[in-house]
């Protein structure tokens, strides 16, 4: 169990993903930007441009490494070399935040490249609050959880995500990172209420708040299938639970991701806009 | 009725297996193209990778061909580290034994160029040594010093003209390949890789170098087509030498 | 060649490479470009659509291979395919280092 009282944490400003391509965007007008989201597995080579722009970048703005190939929910123990490069870029990097997935994506020493999911019973209750458990022991540090897309659902399943989540806090210390629109499209894949998910959902515990885009398909009998494509603008029903959010947690660093079709920086800077307006909104 | 993660990875990488049971939709029922969704994630994400990765392979054999192989790839071939990055490393074995490939000579050494890139991309920052250091040595005590080299440098050898081929397929301007063995150096002065034509004996000579053996030893070891100003001259100027001991 | 000839061959190809390094431009370090950087890059986006490659089965079946190399390989009239590549002893070459 790990003290969550440090005084790491990203400032309640409108942050974004960042890819390389929009470099010089950034660092000569970040308009309303107040921090940066990289993939720690981006920068786990030894050396070369992608470190030397992070270093640059860092001395600019707060940076919050989001990792997306931990495979905190596995089965099998966490992967010991990954865990080290990730204490080494955290030990080397010193980021304002730090961030993993509640989902798996290696078993058998295979990494599948995708947030896979986990039934919520007991057992996997224990499992992921040991790996947290553990991550947060050799990094030092606390770390933020995010809840995941959810497409299906397991029979097995004996408790809530928001259940599921509240208990693993308290088990280990770690806080949340509450992605809106995985809301969004978990509540509209699986038929539940977002507004219910949110007000079940320890908002005290969220150190970041997520937003992208989805796609939109339908599954075999016709029900709306979203996906967390990460492709498109913000849709007005995430940003409308948004604003329910803030109204109720207070403000928060909020993320944009844009990771697939990566639009200009001036799309970008609009997403920004709007997720600093939302923060205005409940501060004015 | 526990889904394990065991049956969970056989099904998302064959797409003709059912679904594990106890995967449901919202009311209760089977749910196969919601599981679809991860198989396509996992399917698209890592064909995606292996499609930045090997940019030229990929302009070589065409984009359907490519995308169709990649497919044939990662199921073969799944990442064993979450470094996407360096996903592929196993491209120049799989094309020279992929039927459909492997009547293709130079598509493997093509792929080898196309990792050592990203390997150059990556490598470690170090700085040059001074080259002056080398002009104060005696012609004895030359034989026996030894150079550090700098970790992006690496070479490809191959009986066809990969060095031609690869500039074909990247610059606009280049002339058309004739057929003849060609080697490359890869290099990485500041932060961009760059590759360079050389002889096989300049590689067997670098290659011995990178090894640890001394600039006699290195220069015993390739024939004698090898041109050793040239060689050093190229090192030096490209910062890949790190230290003269 | 004897040692004393390797040692002046050495000696000679230092100095020549030493001395060709002063007219050698010296790398620019642009850290504002992306290079080969988008290569393979890790993300935590879900692939768009929900079928096409993760359910397509014949693509990935050798016996049902129906595509045919269709790029720059095709213009480039080197001696590449079994025939010519037979010929050269490439492919002999390439394989030594296959593991059994």
């Amino acid at each position: 169990m790990l003290d969550a009282t440090q005084n790491h944490s990203l400032p309640a400003r409108p942050g974004v993903g960042y890819k390389a391509q929009h470099y010089s965007d950034i660092m000569e007008n970040p308009g309303p930007l107040g921090w940066l989201e990289i993939h720690a597995e981006n920068y786990m080579g030894d050396g070369g441009r992608p470190l030397a722009q992070l270093r640059h970048l860092a001395e600019r703005f707060p940076i919050s490494v989001h990792g997306v190939g931990l495979s905190i929910g596995g089965e099998g123990d966490l992967d010991a070399d990954h865990l080290a490069r990730l204490k080494h870029l955290i030990g080397w990097l010193n980021p304002a935040s730090f961030s993993e997935h509640l989902a798996w994506s290696t078993h058998d020493s295979h990494f599948f490249n995708d947030l896979l999911p986990l039934p919520y019973t007991e057992q996997t209750l224990a499992r992921v609050a040991t790996h947290i458990n553990q991550v947060q022991d050799t990094v030092g540090r606390q770390m933020l959880l995010e809840n995941p897309s959810s497409y299906l659902a397991f029979a097995e399943s004996t408790m809530s995500e928001t259940d599921f989540l509240r208990e693993l806090t308290q088990r280990t210390g770690c806080g949340l990172l509450l992605d809106v629109n995985n809301v969004f499209v978990s509540a509209t894949n699986l038929k539940t209420s977002p507004q219910a998910y949110i007000d079940d959902f320890p908002l005290e515990a969220v150190g970041e708040v997520h937003l992208g885009g989805h796609d939109e398909d339908e599954d075999e009998t016709g029900a709306p299938l979203l996906i967390d494509s990460h492709g498109k603008a913000v849709v007005d029903p995430v940003w409308a639970l948004l604003d329910y959010t803030l109204a109720k947690s207070g403000p928060k660093p909020l993320l944009i991701e844009w990771d697939t079709d990566v639009p200009p920086w001036p799309i970008l800077a609009d997403e920004i806009t709007r997720a600093d307006r939302a923060l205005t909104l409940i501060t004015s | 009725m526990t889904v394990t993660q065991s049956a969970f990875k056989a099904a998302v990488l064959d797409p003709a297996a059912t679904v594990p049971t106890g995967i449901v939709n919202p009311d209760g029922a089977a749910a196969s193209k919601r599981f679809d969704v991860y198989r396509n994630n996992v399917a698209v994400s890592l064909s995606d990778a292996l499609e930045s990765a090997f940019p030229v392979v990929r302009k070589l054999v065409g984009d359907e061909f490519f995308r169709a192989m990649a497919g044939v790839y990662l199921r073969k071939h799944p990442p064993k580290t979450p470094l996407m990055m360096f996903y592929g490393d196993a491209m120049p074995q799989f094309l020279r034994r992929f039927e459909p490939t492997k009547s293709i000579g130079y598509l493997p050494a093509i792929a080898r160029i196309e990792l050592a890139m990203r390997h150059a991309y990556h490598a470690k920052d170090v700085a040059p040594a001074d080259a002056q250091a080398l002009t104060t040595l005696a012609s004895d005590a030359l034989m026996s010093t030894k150079l550090s080299i700098a970790p992006a440098t690496q070479t490809v050898t191959s009986d066809f003209p990969i060095h031609a081929i690869y500039l074909a397929n990247t610059q606009a301007d280049a002339p058309k390949p004739v057929m003849q063995p060609q080697a490359v150096v890869i290099t990485r002065a500041g932060f961009d890789p760059q590759i360079h034509l050389v002889n096989a004996a300049a590689a067997t000579c670098i290659e011995a170098l990178k090894k640890g053996q001394s600039l006699g030893q290195a220069i015993a070891t390739a024939d004698d087509t090898l041109d050793l100003g040239t060689v050093l001259g190229l090192l030096l100027a490209q910062g890949a030498v790190t230290e003269i001991y | 060649m004897s040692n004393a000839t390797k040692t002046l061959v050495l000696a000679s190809a230092v100095a020549s490479a030493v001395a060709g390094l002063s007219t050698t431009a010296v790398a620019q370090e642009n850290v504002k470009c992306f290079g080969v950087s988008l290569a393979g890059e890790n993300d935590c986006a879900a692939g768009p659509g929900t079928t096409c490659a993760g359910t397509s089965t014949v693509d990935y079946q050798g016996n049902a291979w129906t595509f045919v190399a269709a790029g720059t390989c095709e213009g480039m009239e080197l001696p590449a395919m079994a025939d010519g590549s037979e010929r050269m002893g490439s492919l002999e070459e390439l394989d030594r280092d296959l593991p059994a």
